[in-house]
């Protein structure tokens, strides 16, 4: 995202233009074994019932990871769409969101298995929108045009959450900011100041009190 | 006396064999080994040591998968909860129907300490009325015991692990005496929040929970005295044992374990001392597969399946205590099958599995505007829960107007938590935008709307019915096989017209708070909202005590009525589930059941 930080700046894109690409690829059928290959990793093991919980790990210690440069790059681009940076906090991309979504995807368990499938065919499809468009693939349209594909996903998902596509944005979207939340810099984002050890806990603030129109504890 | 092989314990020999760590278990082992009683205690799990292998401050970014549960780790990756589950490979259990609703999930803690490692500390006392239901209201069964009987053991329970709470003289919520409890932590805003609108608006009562977390360190100079009297070497130990002990920082998930020893659980407060009395030995991984009797057909001992290697092996003790948690227990009784018990061990009555019960449940909550953009603080207090309502209507039900009989608490929770992958994506449904939240939108909302979700859980007695059971599935086996439990369940009328009450409740209160619904309470619908027996991780019952050896199968000393050296410690002998927890009313029970077997067995009675 290079052109312009603020999404408001970007020239928008017409509307009924973004919608046949998301009707062109709801059309297509399976998109599976092109080049990409939406299956469950069936080699892969779990890290079994009682792992080293003491231990820090990072994607692909357990199990082997999935994205191509491609993908990644694509990944890396739909990371900063979802959560951009701002003057408080950094963007999905700078905090390592992306290797987690693809540990996510690769992950042999049964949850993340169905997301994978659902995922790898969502980016594969945004490659599809962007050809209907004229584009090489998503990642070469510009990021006005970008932006308007993701919102009018963002409206399929709300519309109709369990239909493809807005299925795979909904899913997307939630996964991103699941990543995204539980790194450090994203905790502090949420306003969560607490894993610190301390002598005393003495409850909400006076301020916060006051917001409340509650009275000191005792 | 330490830590053992299969090889040593059968050159042992025992006063008293114990199967299973936990808390009934560990309480019984404690408590004999402190009067220099020699006791084994068979754990089919591996042993656990807290204070190394515990990651209390990890944050999710460094666990796999954000540390969400997967079918490895079922509570999440950094719950203290080692090869355990609803689902274990190797370890089945079946269920008679095939309905969705009529199925019970049965969760196994394998491992050092049981299920003590995982709960949420919640300690409340049974009230007297809990004792009581059949004479009271003429449901399920009157225990043997009263109130006033276990109330001394609940004292000595509360001392010994250490609880935090209030006293606040609620109708059948008892208090502890005086000086028992540790001080509750203060509220968080939403609690307190809740805890001026419930009074206001509808005259409920939100205070302080009461939770095994040491807000303070205990009185080791005091207490040891008050629960060893005239015993010099037991007061050494514990004062010793609670000196090890720090009191809570306030930050990380008693769920993961507590390497500080605030948090009570089996291993730390109850094992650790027993331990270093010399009169406990522990064998872990060591599945037990039936009790054995002798030739006068009194127990002798159990044979176990060796984890390790596959090998069987036998060890002896005088007396036997099962408290393997309370369906491993049942499991245990119905497979020790002899020319005197041919239907199980100390069936005689037909009961052994009858009257399975578990917390009545369902939760509600809903979005309070009044919570969002509070100014960023520290909210984690001892992270777990502080507040709660207890049932506030006794007097209604035994008036006749309420249509079910089981009263229930409230769980109160809120405020900014350390966030997991949901933190920032359910709030959708609070904006008229006409997509999904992303990019600014998103930051904006996550900002604005964390923390501002109020959650309520209801957990509420549940009467025995003749639907729910456990018998011996005939034909599925485990891994080392060992025939497997077959679960019956069925949800009667009045935990289903509870349920609807529960959610009525909770609309109530969220409203009082000024919230906002996602979903309105599923009240017309209770099946719905229910929770799925043994969700919640509360069964008790199978081997229920009683006055009548004709219909129970233990007597208040939870000794069977067969087998009077064959005891049970575990919350199998409950005869209903009450709407407080379970895990202290195990442990008063198994206080005082040990006391009594320490007189038996000097008396030399069995």
């Amino acid at each position: 995202m290079t052109e312009s930080n603020n999404i408001n700046d970007r020239p928008r894109i017409d509307r009924r233009v973004a919608l046949k690409w998301i009707a062109a690829a709801t059309s297509v059928p399976a998109l599976s074994g092109v080049s990409w290959g939406a299956g469950p990793t069936p080699e892969a093991k779990g890290y079994g019932p009682d792992p080293d919980v003491t231990k820090v790990y990072q994607p692909g210690d357990f199990w082997p990871l999935t994205f191509t440069d491609a993908q990644r790059k694509l990944v890396s681009v739909l990371c900063d769409l979802i959560i951009p940076a701002d003057e408080q906090s950094p963007s999905a991309s700078a905090v390592g969101v992306p290797d987690f979504l693809d540990e996510w995807i690769s992950s042999p368990y049964p949850d993340q298995a169905r997301d994978r499938s659902l995922i790898l065919k969502g980016l594969e499809s945004l490659d599809e929108m962007a050809t209907q468009h004229g584009g090489k693939d998503f990642v070469s349209l510009k990021p006005a045009e970008q932006l308007a594909l993701c919102k009018d996903l963002a409206k399929a998902a709300k519309t109709d959450a369990k239909k493809f596509p807005g299925n795979f944005f909904l899913r997307l979207r939630d996964l991103i900011a699941g990543g995204y939340y539980t790194t450090p810099l994203g905790m502090r984002d949420l306003g969560y100041r607490g894993n610190i050890a301390s002598i005393e806990w003495t409850g909400p603030p006076p301020e916060v009190l006051e917001k409340l129109g509650l009275s000191a504890q005792e | 006396m330490p830590v053992i092989s299969p090889k040593e314990a059968n050159q042992s020999d025992y006063d008293v064999v114990i199967v299973g760590s936990g808390a009934g278990g560990g309480q019984v082992a404690y408590t004999l080994a402190m009067e220099g009683i020699k006791v084994l205690v068979l754990e089919a799990g591996r042993m656990f040591d807290p204070v190394r292998e515990t990651a209390m401050f990890h944050t999710p970014d460094q666990a796999p998968l954000r540390g969400e549960k997967t079918p490895d780790k079922q509570y999440g990756f950094y719950d203290a909860s080692i090869a355990s589950g609803w689902e274990i490979p190797g370890e089945p259990y079946t269920n008679a129907s095939k309905e969705q609703k009529r199925q019970f999930a049965w969760w196994r803690q394998r491992m050092l300490g049981g299920r003590t490692n995982h709960w949420g500390r919640v300690s409340l006392r049974n009230g007297p009325y809990d004792f009581k239901t059949r004479t009271r209201q003429g449901v399920g069964f009157d225990w043997p015991i009263s109130y006033d009987d276990l109330a001394p053991w609940y004292d000595k329970a509360e001392m010994l692990v250490g609880v935090f709470g209030d006293a606040e003289g609620m109708e059948n919520s008892p208090d502890s005496s005086p000086g028992v409890l540790l001080p509750p932590p203060k509220f968080r805003a939403g609690e307190l929040l809740a805890k001026a609108r419930a009074k206001k608006e509808l005259g409920l009562s939100v205070v302080p929970i009461h939770r095994a977390v040491l807000t303070q360190r205990q009185d080791a100079d005091g207490i040891p005295a008050k629960l060893h009297p005239g015993n010099a070497k037991a007061q050494g130990l514990l004062a010793e044992n609670m000196r090890m002990r720090a009191a809570c920082f306030y930050a990380t998930d008693c769920h993961r374990g507590c390497s500080i020893g605030a948090a009570f659980d089996s291993a730390t407060a109850l094992l650790r001392p027993a331990l270093a009395s010399g009169n406990l030995d522990i064998l872990p991984n060591a599945m037990v597969r039936e009790v054995t009797l002798n030739a006068a057909d009194k127990a002798s001992g159990v044979t176990y399946i060796d984890k390790v290697d596959g090998s069987e092996h036998h060890a002896s003790g005088r007396v036997v205590v099962l408290a393997a948690s309370s369906q491993e227990t049942v499991r245990l009784l119905l497979n020790s099958k002899s020319n005197a018990f041919p239907d199980g061990l100390a069936n005689s009555s037909g009961l052994v599995g009858k009257y399975l019960t578990d917390s009545v449940s369902s939760s509600l909550s809903a979005q309070i505007p009044a919570l969002e953009n509070l100014t960023p603080h520290n909210e984690d207090g001892v992270v777990g829960q502080q507040a709660y309502i207890p049932w506030s209507f006794c007097k209604e039900q035994m008036n006749g107007k309420l249509d079910f009989p089981g009263g229930y608490k409230l769980l109160v929770s809120s405020g900014r938590r350390l966030p997991g992958m949901t933190a920032a994506t359910k709030f959708d449904w609070l904006n008229e935008r006409d997509g999904i939240a992303f990019g600014a939108d998103l930051k904006e909302d996550a900002r604005r709307y964390y923390g501002s979700i109020q959650g309520i859980g209801a957990q509420g007695a549940m009467v025995p019915n003749d639907d729910c059971y456990a018998d011996i599935d005939p034909e599925v086996k485990d891994q080392w096989g060992i025939p497997v439990p077959r679960f019956h369940w069925k949800w009667a009328d009045a935990e289903l017209k509870q349920i609807a009450h529960q959610q009525e409740t909770m609309a109530a209160i969220l409203e009082s708070m000024g919230g906002r619904f996602s979903r309105p309470p599923a009240s017309d619908d209770p099946l719905k909202s229910i929770k799925q027996g043994g969700q919640i991780i509360h069964e008790v019952g199978g081997a229920i005590m009683g006055a009548d050896p004709a219909a129970s199968v233990t007597n208040q000393w939870c000794q069977t009525w067969d087998v009077p050296n064959l005891i049970v410690a575990d919350g199998a002998t409950f005869p209903n589930t009450a709407d407080k927890n379970p895990t202290l009313t195990i442990l008063a029970l198994a206080w005082r059941t040990a006391d009594h077997l320490v007189g038996e067995l000097k008396k030399g009675n069995l």
